[in-house]
Formats: C-alpha cells, sequence, structure tokens
C-alpha cells in the first residue's frame, strides 16, 4: 500500500461519511442527488474500513496521533482488531440500509434530513468505534445522540415525539453519568488517554474516586445498551421511529454501548476486581432475562424485537461477566453475529409492513402464500436469533455458554439456555401469526414487496448463513480479537510505539 | 476551598435530581441543564483548584515553567458546555413541539408511544 494510504487509514471510516453528510445537507432541496451521494458515500466507506481492517490484520493494532502530539497530550485514535471489525460490520450494515432506503424512505422523510441524519449517525459510531481517548468517546456519543434524535422524530408524530421525550432525557441522563465519570477518573490519574489510563491504573492505589467513577462508567454504558434495570426506554422509543432507522438503531446503538463497556472494563477498570462482576452477571442475567419475557407478551413485530434488543444484550454481556478469554472470544462473535441479525428483522419487519400494511400480528397473515421468498428470508435470521444451528447465532450461544460452564458460572449458561427456548417462543409467533395463518381480512390485499427491499435482507441472510456454515474464519478472528483486549500490554505499546516527529517530543 | 466546592456541586447536583424526578416536562429539562453544569464544576475541581500562573511558555522555553495552570480541564469543560448546549436547545425545542402536538407538558399524559403497538390495546392504533 503507499505511504499516503498507510498513514491515513484510521481517517476515511469517519472522514467519508462527514463530507458525505455536507453533501447531502448541501443538496437538500434534490433527493435524488442526496440518495446517489448517500450511496456513494456508503459504499465508500465500507471499502475504507476494509482497507483498515486489512492494515490491522497485517499490520496489528493501528494508531494515530492527531496534530502529531506524543502520544498522552494529544487525541488518538486506535484501531485493534475488535474495533475494525466493529467499523466493518456497522459499515456493512450501513449500505444495506442506504440500499433499504431507495425503497423505505418517502420524500417527506428525506426533506425532514433523512440522509444528512444518518450519515452524521455513521460518524459518531465509527468514531465511538476508533477513538483511543476517553473524553472524545463521549464526544462522539453527543454526535450521536443528536443525530439520533433527529432521526427517530423524522415524521413527528406524536408517538414519535413522546419517544424521542423519554429517549432524550435518559440519554442525556447516562452522558452527563458518564461525563462525571471521566472527570473523577481525570481527578484521580490525570490522564484521559486510554492506554496511558490502562498503564497508570494499576499503579494507582484503590480509592473511594475510582470505585464510583467505575460505577458510574457502568451505569452509563448500561444505560445506553440497556442493561436490566436500566432499559425501559429502548422498548418505549425505537418502535416509534421509522422502520430503517429502528434498525440501524437496533444494529448499532445499543453495540456502542456494549463496546464501550468492553473497552472500558477490560482496559482501565479488571472485571474481577471492586466486585464488578457480580455486579456484571447479575445485569447480564437480567438483561436476558427480562427482555424476552417483555418480548413475550407483544403483538406489534416492532415491539417483539426491541425487547429481543435487550435479551440479546444480556447475552453479549454475558461474555464481559465471565470475562475469561474464551468468553471475550465469544461475546465478539455474538456482536457481529447480532448487529446482522437484529437489523435484517427489522428489515424484514418493514417488508411485511410493506406486504400486509400493519406491524400489528393479530392483523396480518397469509404470507406464506402470498410471498414464500419472504417467508424463507425472515426464517434466515429468526432461526439465527433463536440458535438453532447450523445459523451463526448457535455458534455465537454456543461460544458463550460452553464459557459460563466452563468458568463455574453454570447458571448463566443455564439460563441462557432458557432464553434461547423463549426466543424460539416469541420468533415462532411471528411466523405463525404474520407468514402461517391465513389473514384475517375478507379481502386478502396482499402488496408486492419490492426489490430493493429483498436485496439487502437477502444480502444479510447470506453473510448469517455464510457464518453459520463456515465459522471457523470469525471463531478464529474472534478468539485473536479477544486476545488483544484481555492483554492490554500490545494496545499500550501500539499507542505509545515512538514516533518521531519534529517538535512534537520535548 | 476544595471543601466548599464539593458542597456547592453536591447541592446543584440534589437540585438538579430532585427536579429530575418532577412530572413536569420543562422541570426535567431544567433539572439536566443543572446536573451537567454541575458536572463541568466537577471536572473543574478534579483538575486541581490551585492559584497558578497562566499557562504560557516563556520565549526561549520549551516546557511550561512550574507552578502554572492545567489547561486541559477548561478545554473538557468548553467543549462539554457546548455539546450540553447544543443538547438542550434540541430538547427544549422537542419539548415545544411536543407541547403543541399533545397539548401537555406533563410527562403523565405522554401515553402515545406506549400506546402505539401496546399488547393491550384491542386494537392497535395505526401510526398517526
Amino acid at each position: 500500500m503507499p505511504d499516503f494510504i498507510t498513514d491515513t487509514v484510521l481517517l476515511w471510516p469517519l472522514a467519508i461519511p462527514l463530507a458525505t453528510a455536507a453533501l447531502c445537507a448541501a443538496a437538500w432541496a434534490s433527493p435524488r442527488v442526496q440518495q446517489a451521494a448517500s450511496l456513494t458515500g456508503l459504499v465508500l466507506t465500507l471499502g475504507a474500513s476494509l482497507v483498515l481492517l486489512d492494515a490491522v490484520m497485517a499490520q496489528g493494532i493501528v494508531t494515530k496521533q492527531f496534530g502529531g502530539w506524543a502520544p498522552p497530550f494529544g487525541i488518538s485514535f486506535v484501531a485493534d482488531r475488535f474495533g475494525a471489525a466493529m467499523v466493518v460490520i456497522s459499515g456493512v450494515l450501513a449500505l444495506a440500509a442506504g440500499l433499504f432506503a431507495i425503497a423505505d424512505v418517502r420524500r417527506r422523510q428525506v426533506k425532514a434530513g433523512f440522509y444528512p441524519l444518518f450519515q452524521g449517525l455513521m460518524v459518531g459510531v465509527n468514531g465511538a468505534f476508533l477513538t483511543g481517548d476517553i473524553f472524545n468517546l463521549y464526544v462522539w456519543f453527543e454526535v450521536m445522540l443528536i443525530a439520533t434524535l433527529g432521526l427517530i422524530t423524522l415524521d413527528r408524530t406524536r408517538a414519535q415525539l413522546d419517544g424521542a421525550i423519554k429517549y432524550a432525557v435518559l440519554n442525556l441522563f447516562s452522558t452527563i453519568l458518564f461525563l462525571m465519570a471521566i472527570g473523577l477518573l481525570y481527578g484521580v490519574t490525570g490522564t484521559l488517554n486510554m492506554a496511558d489510563l490502562a498503564r497508570v491504573l494499576p499503579q494507582t492505589d484503590g480509592s473511594m474516586a475510582l470505585t464510583v467513577s467505575a460505577m458510574l462508567f457502568l451505569l452509563a454504558f448500561g444505560i445506553k445498551a440497556g442493561f436490566f434495570p436500566l432499559f425501559f426506554w429502548l422498548p418505549a422509543s425505537y418502535h416509534t421511529a421509522t422502520i430503517i432507522v429502528s434498525a440501524v438503531f437496533a444494529g448499532l446503538l445499543t453495540k456502542v454501548g456494549v463496546y464501550a463497556c468492553f473497552r472500558v472494563f477490560t482496559l482501565l477498570f479488571e472485571v474481577n476486581d471492586g466486585g464488578i462482576r457480580p455486579i456484571v452477571a447479575f445485569f447480564a442475567a437480567g438483561t436476558m432475562l427480562f427482555g424476552v419475557f417483555g418480548a413475550a407478551i407483544q403483538w406489534d413485530i416492532r415491539r417483539i424485537l426491541s425487547f429481543h434488543i435487550i435479551s440479546q444484550i444480556g447475552y453479549i454481556m454475558l461474555g464481559l461477566a465471565i470475562a475469561t478469554p474464551l468468553a471475550m472470544a465469544g461475546a465478539v462473535f455474538y456482536i457481529i453475529h447480532h448487529i446482522v441479525v437484529k437489523a435484517n428483522l427489522f428489515f424484514v419487519a418493514g417488508a411485511i409492513h410493506r406486504a400486509t400494511g400493519t406491524y400489528d400480528l393479530r392483523k396480518a397473515g397469509g404470507l406464506m402464500k402470498a410471498s414464500p421468498l419472504l417467508a424463507v428470508l425472515f426464517l434466515v435470521p429468526a432461526l439465527s436469533l433463536a440458535g438453532i444451528p447450523p445459523l451463526s447465532g448457535f455458534w455465537a450461544k454456543f461460544m458463550v455458554i460452553d464459557a459460563s460452564f466452563r468458568a463455574d458460572m453454570a447458571w448463566l449458561g443455564a439460563l441462557a439456555l432458557f432464553v434461547g427456548l423463549l426466543t424460539v417462543f416469541s420468533m415462532s409467533k411471528i411466523w405463525i401469526e404474520a407468514f402461517w395463518k391465513t389473514s384475517p381480512r375478507k379481502v386478502s390485499r396482499v402488496r408486492a414487496v419490492p426489490v430493493a427491499m429483498l436485496v439487502p435482507i437477502a444480502a444479510l441472510g447470506a453473510i448469517t448463513l455464510a457464518i453459520g456454515f463456515n465459522p471457523e474464519p470469525l471463531v478464529a478472528f474472534a478468539n485473536v480479537a479477544a486476545g488483544t483486549m484481555t492483554d492490554p500490554a500490545e494496545f499500550i505499546a501500539a499507542v505509545f510505539a515512538e514516533r518521531q516527529i519534529a517538535g512534537a517530543t520535548p | 476551598m476544595n471543601l466548599v466546592y464539593a458542597f456547592a456541586i453536591a447541592a446543584q447536583m440534589g437540585c438538579g435530581v430532585y427536579l429530575l424526578l418532577s412530572r413536569h416536562g420543562m422541570r426535567i429539562l431544567i433539572g439536566i441543564v443543572l446536573l451537567s453544569t454541575a458536572t463541568n464544576l466537577l471536572i473543574f475541581v478534579a483538575g486541581g483548584l490551585r492559584f497558578t500562573a497562566p499557562p504560557v511558555i516563556e520565549p526561549g522555553l520549551q516546557v511550561l515553567a512550574a507552578e502554572t495552570a492545567n489547561a486541559l480541564p477548561q478545554a473538557l469543560i468548553l467543549t462539554a458546555i457546548v455539546i450540553g448546549f447544543a443538547l438542550v436547545s434540541f430538547a427544549a425545542a422537542l419539548m415545544l413541539k411536543t407541547y403543541r402536538s399533545v397539548g401537555s407538558v406533563i410527562t403523565s399524559d405522554h401515553t402515545d408511544a406506549e400506546a402505539l403497538g401496546s399488547p393491550f390495546a384491542k386494537e392497535a392504533p395505526r401510526n398517526a
């Protein structure tokens, strides 16, 4: 690769969506230009993130110090394998959403700024995955939040405004907690660079301020990710958004919270000390269980899926609670699998809505006969989410549950298996009501689903199948990615690697 | 000095949390504003409160002299103020829009999101 690219490889996943957002905002009056610019931007972003992943695979952790300041002083960007993989998978999801948007986004929604906001969301998400500075992470969270609030209120219906208020207040509260945690951490250590913190914190004596800071981090990310006692804003707001927005939120936003949780509780604080492990384990168990219970009584597809996001976050947190390398690898695998599958299910829900005109399962029906292709395309992510072999969800569940039995936390594993059973139950509810039973309406009006909707659904389904039938490469990748997470030495070394820049080093 | 600041921040946060627990939308918003400014003060205290020289590098030197102020907390607080301002103004606009469309700022009247696709409604209302 030419020097120019290797030098700036970390910037492009951020710079491209940012430029696209600006372009889309400039072309406010012309939806066609916005659509073309958005699609081009998404393809380029995915390309750039693949280049980044390639660079990370080839030469280990890639870092970049902005302004040429020596590490702890400037803002550093870091991509390890986990971060790079997250950027790639969010690029894939965003491209799928961009294709889906061709058929789904209405003119009114474009006028409300769908494309610039969507690109802005990608800026925030990619920034959060790549930053190596804890305060900078807060900034990316806020970038994400403001784009999210715009997206959730695209149609300005009463339900959306109501959902947006709940979303805004609780997420603002969460970022305030995050900022408090950063303030306390800075007071104790005097640094904000994550690699520097990972170096300084093990030598720092435990103190009240550090414990409070760790708890505040856990609460702040817990609200973002939707942990058990803190998740109630999620099913109160996600289902009100237009379906493509819900799909992107479901795939990416909670995962950013989970990602931040993994970063902070592997690099900065050890899960083992300070009694963090039992709390995380308790959160994980509650998240799995109550998410799936919530889903069980719902009749609206979007709400069933919203509650399932929570339940699945519990499985990922299971990995952090156990915190063995095996469990971490399982969690990495699970996140990648879940982003693909969950967004795909929301896309299918959008297709069901297009075909039957309703999200309410009691009113839907007859799709099996009317659209067998859609039925097959629904089965792939649904069975994968429930963990039926040989789909990707089976391997993801197998890895975390296997790790829990090996690490003497069998009760968590058993609970995970039970929750898997309930997941099958609520997936079969969608299957029976929407596809199997005959339509309850006298005149059955099933509309055709446009190809632009089916293509991303099929593509994401193909990824699920590919992971399911050939999990070996991804398992190997997850093991390596977990290795760099459980051992921060490589991360620190990469950030502090001596780079001679004139005038920067004192 | 630190203790005075600590009590002031605690009092402000207490007021913020009290307002957050209200059922009135605008009070909740003001509670958030109070909490976020209290957090900014917290960062300020965490950076260390001392009477120090301004952080300017003298001509001919490479680094700051001893006993100069730490500029980083101020940079952090400035960033946090700007971001907080943007989000609070958005939230205020959102609240205004909701007031115009729902006709109330009392949170117990904000039930539209729950009603959409509620499992207990006989027939779920359409997204309107």
